[in-house]
């Protein structure tokens, strides 16, 4: 199995290299380009049989390390 | 007094750290590696700075996890002082031991300069021999180290007087020129609750000799010292 983790900055943290690459964006000529938010990308695979143990390990570890909860978001799916 | 300075692998302010408390303040000081699960005899533990485990994932993240960490965690619930300096700081957030976190700097640039810091209260064991009102001079050297934490975290440093040093200019106004990482209010150092443990961006190691063209960083491991000396009864270990 293989869990596909996706982290971001909160809406409230300040995103420096989102709005630096949204400058980036508007000055190439892309109308219409409104908030980025950079965040980060995480394959796991995993040798768990079992989904929901699977994915509550994953819960844990995004909580625990994978992510910081005062400033980022997480979410992943398990495929 | 007996001075533990962790090693992370990628530390790089490790040595300083050491040669100021033993050879500028005559104190006993030892290298303590991350895979310790004891801090032995120490009666302080210092976290330096670095990019420990290549900053990988975010900065400190992988290092609170390490065998050392939970002693200085322990050392840390029974009343013992900890002082974090630089990526120090960054893992005693995420070890949330100190609340909030350090994120990017705001311009994205690193930043290598002197600053001037304000002590904002001197009842604390990092800030009791700095004379009020005088301002301390001490180099920055991070890209990340902008101090985020949600409002109400914020308001709870404020009433706790938990804010120790914030940046400010050469007339003690912390302005937003003066601040060079974007850190909410200013934000250069705090400490816990029961405020044995701290941590700040700027670096006193690197400060505490004249000959280094500023000596100021001193009176912060002084005030560790004087702590040390006046705590009133010893510690269990």
């Amino acid at each position: 199995m293989k869990a596909k983790i996706i982290v971001t900055p909160k809406k409230a943290v300040l995103d420096p290299q989102g709005k630096t690459v949204q400058n980036a964006l508007a000055h190439m000529g892309y109308t219409g380009v409104g908030a980025v938010r950079v965040g980060k990308y995480l394959e796991i695979e995993l040798a768990v049989s079992d989904k929901e143990t699977a994915r509550r390990q994953i819960d844990e570890a995004c909580h625990k390390i994978l992510s910081n909860p005062v400033i980022e978001d997480y979410r992943f799916e398990i495929e | 007094m007996n001075f533990a300075v962790l090693q992370f692998p990628a530390s790089n302010c490790d040595q300083d750290a050491v040669h100021v408390l033993r050879n500028v303040l005559g104190h006993s000081a030892r290298l303590l590696w991350h895979k310790e699960h004891s801090l032995g005899d120490a009666d302080a533990v210092i976290i330096p700075g670095g990019f420990s485990y290549g900053d990988y994932l975010r900065t400190g993240a992988i290092a609170r996890f390490s065998p050392v960490m939970q002693a200085v965690q322990n050392f840390a619930a029974a009343g013992g002082l900890v002082l974090g300096i630089c990526n120090g700081f960054q893992i005693l957030c995420e070890a949330g031991l100190l609340p909030g976190a350090l994120i990017r700097n705001r311009s994205l640039q690193f930043r290598c300069e002197h600053v001037f810091l304000k002590t904002m209260t001197t009842d604390s064991p990092f800030t009791n021999r700095v004379p009020p009102g005088q301002l301390l001079r001490v180099p920055i050297a991070h890209g990340e180290g902008c101090y985020f934490a949600d409002e109400a975290t914020l308001e709870q440093l404020r009433a706790g007087h938990r804010v120790l040093w914030t940046y400010v200019d050469a007339k003690g106004e912390a302005t937003e020129a003066a601040n060079p990482n974007g850190s909410l209010s200013n934000i250069a150092g705090i400490c816990n609750e029961a405020r044995n443990v701290a941590g700040l961006m700027p670096h006193p190691e690197r400060a505490s000799e004249p000959i280094l063209g500023c000596a100021d960083g001193r009176l912060i491991f002084e005030s560790l010292i004087h702590a040390l000396q006046h705590r009133p009864a010893a510690r269990a270990a």
